[in-house]
């Protein structure tokens, strides 16, 4: 018995029972402080959908030993210069969703191939500078925002200013066009984007494929134990460019399938701090600093999705005020900081 | 009468000293056994070293001196596999150290092979690390002792004395990172001679990175000690330093003291016969050579290679690998023979030439060593020869699958899938072939013991069907059985598959059993070549670096 | 080639940040048409008022700790006592004073739990730093937002939100607003100096030179090159380490507390969180490295990064007609500098591995020949 206990304990690790289990509190307090339940599981469906994407672009990259991609920013840039330019034209409807993502994959693949050459020059200290050059990228984007020759006057400020608005509504171009496809209702009250998770599914699909073949394996070895990698034919800077732009790729992707479902582009200082929230999920579901897997993401993202969602209302509900803020800052990093401070597992 | 008077001179600066001269040796090691997991490496081990005596300590590698040392120095080690049997006394009482620092105090000092030096720091500094000398202020009574100010004119002073002790120039504001190696192990071991109560002395192969000249000023350095009347333990592969200072010799093999006889009755030829031992029974595994393997073409051959592996450094081999042969690499650790067969990988730094089956093979790609059909059994297992946490059926088949496309399933649009059933019937394959004790191929590599885990390694070289093997320490840390059925497929590849085998062993019993030829390497180069029945006492000297007078033709 | 020559351009080379910002502000200060008198006292002005948080970094790089990112911890106990000491009513130098009072045992808690834990995360120390600032910010907001007014007692209900507890997101500073800078200014041709605060500024520099010569601040300098031979040598390391930051989050605390006196308010929930990263990217504009950092890095770093930062938005505005560009500019370029500084860093510890092993090749070398 106690065996069964412990050997739950060490595949799930103590940080995500206590999580779930918080949960389970939650769900069970909420109906008394006056949270409807299906109210409170359609949140949570949408924004795991919405994060989902970015949240498993944190795959590849600790797969291949590149660390967590605090380097998401500079997917998130690809993926608002994508939706900013198809959006420059008018497109909307699928077609608008579709053209942010064909504009938002080449320049991922640009910047990610820049990336993986600045992180391989940087083994070992990756993810500090990957979180530099994720802030400056969105600083210098900062300034490009306000010099990119866009001209539709739907994204650009009223009066005086100069450069793209802050925020831009995708309200007329392909708000929640994801979100609604094949969607469903339960009551008023409980809607499910299909949309969204099927997407979601299907990238957890290929991403699943893609580590099934050779390049998955050779890039899987890669971070599992470069010295093996190398010894058995596998060039490791390549694969790890590989991850890096991949990842990059995803995040983009990503990016146009979060703005889709939470309506806006933000701009400017924006997708400051977005790698964090997604690097935080994956860690909550059990990837450590270099191995990840795509139960991990799902797990992980559904639970910190639900964390963000519950906590707050129910301790908004009990002490009528709101906490998300404090919340997300002290779970997300809490959870990073736990993974760092871990012993590296059986790594040489 | 010299030593006398030295050894009063040094009773006499030590404040807090013995006060009479007792007649205990200074060190004396008593029945000391040592086992790891019932495992014996340390067997009834005794030896006394009396004050400014030097004892020398030799033995081949795994022969039980860093265990010894380790036991001396109380390291935490020892006390985590369950301590040792026996005593060890300094001045006539026991003693048995928690750990290190413990010893330091005791006045047992140690001199690594590896400088534990900080090189942005000058000698004073590194000799008196963490014992500085300070002066008071006021903020100590605040703040406690750490923040006393350094005394540098005193330290300055102390580090000169040290320095002037070994007779050496070396001056004291000098950054340890601008000194030759030499200075360093003279750093090294002034900061042990700073220490004023320092009785005993341990030299690990400190001689090793240095060049003769060097090396011939650090052993009068030795001797200046010696007449302080400090005891030294002195380790070395270089036989005539041994002979040229030490007082003792006690040679050490398979955890047995051998011999210890005072210098004046060793002669080198002696030293290395004991060192590796007598001719042993012939063992089953070596063929009876036929003629016709003389003729045989050359699959592979190597000019003035140079392999740039940090502690396995080969600096010039040249050599010919003959088609369907075993070839055995042997020396001591360190001194290169691992090199070789990591620089025919390209797996670190090479230059030179190596041809192999008449067509030159690139350096420094490992891709395309594997791709011309060279398989490699790391020595690394754990570092570089698996990849622990994965199934055994993807170890199995992951360089197959690299380099040759094995175990792949072609879909539409050229993704080339693995194919797992394949992998599957490959592992149970060799699960059986070679009794890999598992609960199947989906367990995870970290969960199987050493020998299991080897022979993983093994299964993944043979699924690469090559031309030339590079096995390299392939039954290092594995039990016997594992052992013998390692070697038994080795020789059964060799046999029915006409592979050719490179293989390089620390254990040259192992290499006798089963090559056909031994190549000996000293100091990153091949001292000699010769048939794996040569006596012991001659593949003893080459190891040890003297080349034999009458060198045999190669058979 | 003469030996000068060589000299003059290793000098260039390890001198470069500097210079380049040195050549930025001298081709931008014409076009931001500010008079040199205002420059000269917006540097005076900003060498006492943030030289001294720049100057708690310089100990854990000592200790081979890095930019201790976790300064942020100090920042933000700093705030906390000036906060009770606004409420408390208490103004002047003894405020400034109670408030480093409050502050001290606050720091050396928060400094002792970030040793701790950077002591668990050995060769990640800056990342971890990094990541437990903005854990240890959620604490903070959680703590001042929140416990402050309903669990804390707070008496002043000008500090408090509508709500009736959490503390205001600005908050003005009576009586402690200038109460060190003011204490005694000289005006020397049209220009105030703040001498009290530069006086103190320089008093803990010089503290930290005698620092570096005792007996701890070789252990500390011992255990930042190499902690495995510090370790043989029976200096405890862990506890050096603590030490260090232990030091540098309380000096972090003082020179928050020196800032806010001189701007004269806080924004309660953000004037932290942009300390560290001003305070380490000055520094490194100064010419310090992730291993390397002296007091001269310091002001050479203050003066030039604070240049740039008054210079730019100006600047911008008459080049390109947009002020707001000046402003993303120096944002970009404080996240830029650490970036290179750190990528500069993580790329010669690389090489360096490698010449290490080359450089053991090359005595073998030399064997060879002898």
């Amino acid at each position: 018995m106690r065996n069964i206990f412990e050997r739950a304990i060490n595949t799930l690790g103590w940080a995500r029972l206590i999580i779930a289990a918080f949960l389970l509190v939650l769900f069970c307090v909420a109906p008394f402080v006056g949270i409807r339940i299906d109210t409170s599981l359609s949140d949570i469906l949408v924004r795991v959908g919405m994060n989902g994407i970015m949240v498993l672009s944190m795959i590849p990259m600790i797969q291949s030993g590149c660390g967590l991609n605090f380097g998401l920013p500079l997917g998130v840039i690809a993926g608002l210069v994508g939706a900013v330019t198809s959006m420059e034209f008018n497109w909307a409807g699928f077609f608008g969703f579709f053209m942010a993502i064909v504009f938002a994959v080449p320049l991922a693949i640009i910047l990610g191939y820049l990336y993986a050459q600045i992180l391989n020059r940087a083994k070992g200290d990756e993810m500090m500078i990957a979180t530099y050059v994720g802030f400056s990228s969105v600083a210098f984007m900062c300034m490009m925002w306000l010099l990119l020759p866009y001209r539709n006057p739907l994204l650009l400020w009223g009066f005086g200013g100069t450069g793209l608005r802050t925020t831009i509504s995708l309200e007329g171009f392909w708000l929640s066009i994801l979100d609604k496809f094949l969607s469903f209702r339960i009551g008023s009250l409980f809607f499910f984007p299909t949309g969204t998770l099927l997407l979601f599914a299907l990238a957890c699909l290929l991403m699943w494929g893609f580590f099934r073949t050779k390049t998955g394996a050779a890039m899987m070895a890669t971070g599992s134990n470069p010295l093996f990698a190398r010894a058995n034919g596998v060039d490791t800077d390549q694969m790890r460019t590989l991850s890096v732009i991949i990842s990059t790729v995803i995040g983009a992707i990503g990016m146009v399938v979060y703005e889709q479902s939470f309506g806006f582009i933000q701009l400017y200082m924006g997708p400051f701090y977005m790698a964090f929230p997604a690097v935080a999920a994956v860690l909550l579901g059990g990837a450590t600093i270099n191995r990840a897997t795509i139960t991990n993401v799902v797990i992980g993202v559904i639970l910190f999705q639900s964390i963000l969602t519950m906590t707050p209302s129910v301790i908004n509900n009990v002490l009528k005020t709101d906490m998300a803020e404090v919340i997300r800052i002290i779970v997300s990093n809490g959870m990073i900081l736990y993974a760092l401070t871990r012993k590296e597992q059986a790594k040489k | 009468m010299f030593q006398a008077f030295h050894l009063f001179q040094m009773i006499r600066s030590s404040n807090k000293g013995e006060r009479q001269i007792s007649s205990n040796p200074l060190l004396s090691i008593k029945n000391i056994q040592k086992d790891f997991y019932g495992n014996k490496v340390l067997e009834d081990i005794s030896f006394d070293l009396d004050r400014g005596e030097i004892v020398g300590l030799v033995g081949e590698n795994g022969a039980g001196k860093s265990t010894l040392m380790n036991i001396l120095f109380g390291m935490p080690v020892i006390q985590k596999t369950g301590g040792y049997k026996g005593t060890v006394q300094l001045n006539g009482k026991d003693i048995c150290f928690r750990d290190p620092v413990d010893a330091i105090e005791a006045g047992i000092g140690m001199v690594h092979q590896e400088f534990f030096l900080i090189p942005s720091f000058t000698a004073t500094e590194n000799i008196l690390l963490n014992r500085e000398s300070t002066q008071y202020n006021f903020l100590v009574e605040l703040f406690g002792d750490r923040l006393q100010k350094l005394d540098r004119t005193a330290m300055k002073e102390r580090a000169i004395r040290a320095i002037q002790t070994l007779g050496v120039d070396i001056h004291p504001d000098t950054l340890v990172s601008e000194m030759p190696v030499s200075y360093k192990q003279f750093t090294e071991i002034a900061r042990e001679i700073d220490r004023e109560q320092m009785k005993v002395l341990v030299l690990d192969e400190p001689t090793a990175v240095m060049t003769e000249s060097e090396a011939s000023t650090f052993l009068t350095a030795m001797k200046r000690l010696a007449a302080r009347g400090i005891g030294q333990i002195f380790i070395s592969h270089r036989l005539h330093e041994i002979l040229e200072v030490c007082d003792k010799i006690v040679v050490l093999r398979d955890g047995k003291v051998i011999k210890n006889i005072p210098a004046s009755e060793a002669t080198l030829r002696n030293i290395a016969s004991w060192m590796v031992g007598r001719e042993v029974g012939t063992t089953s595994f070596r063929r009876a050579r036929s003629a016709d393997d003389q003729d045989t073409s050359v699959l592979l051959s190597i000019d003035k290679l140079k392999v740039d592996m940090p502690g396995e450094r080969v600096k010039n081999v040249s050599l010919e690998v003959r088609e369907g042969e075993i070839l055995g690499i042997g020396g001591l650790a360190g001194q290169g023979k691992l090199g070789i067969a990591n620089g025919i990988m390209g797996l670190y730094p090479a230059q030179g030439s190596i041809i192999l089956n008449g067509k030159p093979l690139p350096l420094n790609n490992p891709l395309e060593s594997l791709k011309a059909g060279v398989a490699f059994i790391s020595e690394d297992r754990r570092g570089v020869g698996l990849l622990l946490n994965e199934s055994l059926k993807l170890n199995i088949a992951f360089t197959a699958m690299q380099v040759k496309d094995r175990f792949i399933k072609r879909l539409p649009g050229g993704i080339k899938w693995q194919d797992w059933n394949e992998l599957d019937a490959s592992a149970k394959e060799f699960i059986d072939r070679l009794e890999i004790r598992c609960t199947g191929p989906d367990q995870r590599v970290v969960e199987l013991s050493g020998g299991n885990q080897q022979k993983v390694c093994v299964a993944k070289v043979l699924a690469m069907e090559p031309k030339l093997l590079l096995a390299s320490e392939p039954t290092r840390g594995i039990d016997i059985g594992a052992k013998q059925l390692v070697l038994e497929v080795l020789r059964e590849f060799n046999q029915r598959d006409r592979t050719t085998i490179v293989m390089t062993s620390s254990e040259l019993q192992e290499l006798r059993s089963i090559c056909d030829r031994i190549a000996i390497v000293y100091e990153g180069e091949i001292v000699g070549i010769v048939p794996a029945d040569a006596p012991m006492e001659d593949i003893g000297l080459l190891m040890l670096g003297n080349k034999l007078v009458d060198e045999p033709t190669h058979a | 080639m003469s030996k000068k020559n060589i000299s003059f351009s290793s000098l260039i080379i390890s001198n470069i940040v500097p210079l380049i910002f040195l050549l930025f502000s001298i081709a931008a200060i014409p076009l931001s048409g500010l008079t040199p008198t205002y420059l000269v006292q917006e540097m005076v002005t900003r060498l006492g008022r943030n030289t001294f948080l720049v100057l708690s970094l310089l100990v854990p790089v000592m200790a081979g700790m890095g930019l201790n990112f976790g300064m942020v911890l100090g920042a933000m106990a700093g705030q906390i006592g000036l906060i009770l000491v606004v409420d408390w009513g208490i103004g002047g130098i003894p405020g400034l004073l109670i408030a480093a009072l409050v502050a001290t045992p606050l720091s050396i808690l928060l400094g002792y739990f970030c040793g701790f834990i950077m002591n668990k995360a050995k060769g990640r120390e800056m990342v971890t730093s990094y990541i437990l600032g903005f854990f240890i910010n959620g604490v903070y907001q959680f703590v001042v937002l929140y416990c402050m007014g309903s669990i804390i007692p707070v008496s002043d209900p000008e500090l408090l939100l509508s709500r009736g507890y959490g503390i205001r997101n600005t908050m003005a500073l009576p009586g402690l607003r200038q109460a060190l800078d003011g204490l005694v200014s000289v005006e020397a041709s049209g220009i105030t100096i703040p001498v009290i605060s530069l006086l103190v500024t320089l008093v803990f520099c010089l503290l930290l030179t005698w620092f570096n010569k005792t007996k701890l601040g070789q252990d500390m300098r011992a255990v930042g090159k190499d902690m495995a031979v510090a370790d043989g040598a029976g200096i405890p390391v862990e506890r050096t380490r603590i030490l260090a930051i232990i030091i540098s989050t309380i000096l972090a605390s003082y020179g928050q507390i020196i800032f806010l006196q001189n701007i004269g308010t806080i924004n309660t929930y953000s004037s932290h969180e942009q300390t560290g990263i001003f305070a380490i990217a000055a520094l490194l504009v100064g010419g310090a490295t992730v291993a390397r950092a002296t007091i001269g890095n310091v002001f050479m770093g203050v003066i030039l990064f604070h240049l740039m930062f008054v210079v730019s938005p100006l600047a911008g505005k008459n080049f390109i007609g947009d002020a707001q560009l000046g402003e993303h500019f120096r944002v970009f370029v404080s996240y830029g500098i650490i970036a290179v500084t750190l990528l500069l860093h993580a790329w010669k510890r690389r090489r360096n591995l490698l010449a290490k092993q080359e450089g053991k090749s090359e005595e073998n070398r030399e064997d060879d020949v002898s």
